[in-house]
């Protein structure tokens, strides 16, 4: 078994007392303290995230834009500088190699921040479908990436970073000093609620951290993480998505550039789309007692019909809701579905994602 | 984890369950070892009333955010009490597990399982060397 990696700020981590877990390779913070209330600093406060575990691929070159309008699935062309936009990487079969956030620093040059569990399948994979008229720079190792996140993420970063927070919309990004290193400042998050994401060289991640916790983010592991993403519906890879599934069964449709047919892939994004998707990814609120988790599966009138791919109590509305993946006619909203949870079914409903509407 | 609380009063299970003996009754729940490590407990599901359980069998389930673990009978006997405060409000183990936490009262099957359980020392122990694996 290989050894665990670990982030740069693996001794903040430790020397805060953090339950440490292995994730996609990493000995990532699973929990500081409570996982509830690590969530409520977020939908509250400010909650202070290591993502460092993510990947960032580097474009640059004349012909990276060309290269990337290849590989994602969402429009590059059109992106102008410090903008970000959300996209997938698309087989030729159609089924997702990663979910990625794509950011446009110049016109020659880019990056993709990718799941750390994909950074070696992404890194192949782009190599493999870029020409030489653009150059990849596999940056993960050297790059930390902090995610700071809640309503008073702007408030929190402002005590530390000069730039004006106030006009960096949702989306865009800046080069800044953060507690006086240079740091790309990304208003965006993968949590539902306001924040920013800093990317910094490794050596500053551990000034940046202490300096956001003095300004009073709370640090937040993985759990927390989790139950927020899951609130706000964003897929988590491995779980919503995977190499067989199509962006389109996700519900992501509106991050696909299905008309112009541009990337690796349309032709069977459209082709799997006009036979029928035989499945669609749906919310669920848990109606009787129990939590539906992940692999736990999805019944109707006694029949197997579909898959839980995330469950867990948010700790926002106070009851159990989960993803899945079901039959599109039984995905309406209202529709009654029963989760098997330890051989005995457990009544849901299908319900309006987001469950919890952005702040 | 803050410190852990260990009763002197109590008997001990290694899979983290107590057990205060009184009289012809034993009430079982889960130590504060296995709370901390949990973390927040949302959902807690526990037998009926009159069910027998063998000592070292599962008798129910005990919910974290993030995970599922099955809560594993100390002692043998018969199922005389259900804490069905649990159902509405899970965390009473999280803030009190040795008190408003408790799980099950339990009628036991041989009145010398108790004695061969862990004392507060033993579990202790048995703690300890679970941090210092970390």
């Amino acid at each position: 078994m290989t050894a665990l990696q670990t982030t740069p700020l693996h001794g903040v981590h430790r020397a805060l007392g953090a339950k440490l877990v292995p994730f996609a390779g990493f000995e990532m913070p699973v929990q500081y303290g409570s996982i509830k209330a690590e969530h409520a600093a977020v939908r509250e406060g400010v909650g202070l995230f290591d993502v460092s575990h993510m990947g960032q691929i580097h474009f640059s070159g004349d012909g990276a834009e060309a290269a990337l309008e290849r590989l994602v699935t969402c429009r590059v062309s059109t992106l102008r500088d410090g903008r970000v936009r959300y996209g997938l990487l698309c087989n030729d079969e159609g089924g997702v190699v990663d979910d990625v956030t794509v950011y446009r620093v110049n016109a020659g040059e880019f990056f993709l921040c990718v799941n750390a569990a994909n950074i070696e399948k992404d890194w192949r994979w782009c190599v493999r479908h870029t020409a030489d008229d653009a150059d990849l720079h596999n940056r993960s190792a050297q790059t930390a990436l902090l995610a700071l996140q809640g309503p008073q993420a702007e408030a929190a970063l402002a005590k530390i970073c000069p730039a004006d927070l106030s006009t960096l919309r949702r989306f865009r990004f800046t080069e800044a000093e953060c507690a006086g290193h240079p740091s790309l400042v990304s208003r965006t998050g993968y949590t539902g609620s306001d924040g920013f994401e800093l990317y910094v060289p490794d050596g500053s991640a551990e000034a940046i951290w202490q300096a956001l916790t003095e300004a009073g983010a709370v640090p937040c592991g993985l759990g927390a993480r989790d139950t927020l993403r899951l609130e706000a519906a964003l897929p988590l890879y491995g779980h919503e998505l995977d190499d067989t599934t199509s962006p389109l069964e996700a519900g992501l449709e509106r991050f696909v550039k299905l008309d112009d047919g541009g990337f690796i892939g349309c032709d069977a994004v459209r082709a799997r789309r006009d036979a029928g998707h035989p499945r669609a990814l749906v919310g669920f609120e848990m109606e009787g007692r129990g939590i539906g988790r992940a692999e736990y599966p999805i019944a109707v009138a006694g029949e197997i019909v579909g898959v839980v791919t995330s469950g867990a109590p948010s700790p926002t509305l106070g009851k159990s809701i989960g993803l899945g993946y079901v039959p599109p006619a039984l995905a309406a909203l209202g529709t009654a579905l029963d989760i098997i949870i330890r051989d005995k079914p457990v009544a849901a409903r299908v319900v309006q994602t987001p469950f919890v509407a952005k702040a | 984890m803050s410190e852990i609380q260990i009763p002197d009063a109590l008997r001990y299970s290694k899979e983290d369950e107590w057990v205060r003996a009184e009289g012809d009754r034993a009430t079982i729940g889960v130590t504060d070892y296995a709370q901390q490590q949990l973390g927040d407990i949302v959902f807690i599901e526990l037998p009926e009333v009159g069910r027998q359980i063998e000592a070292g069998e599962p008798f129910g389930v005990i919910e974290s955010v993030k995970a599922v673990s099955d809560l594993f009978a100390p002692i043998g006997g018969e199922i005389v009490e259900v804490n069905q405060g649990l159902t509405e409000g899970p965390e009473a183990v999280n803030e009190d597990c040795y008190g408003d936490g408790w799980m099950i009262v339990v009628a036991p099957s041989d009145s010398g399982a108790i004695e061969a359980l862990l004392d507060a020392s033993a579990y202790g122990t048995h703690c300890q060397e679970r941090e210092d694996q970390g």
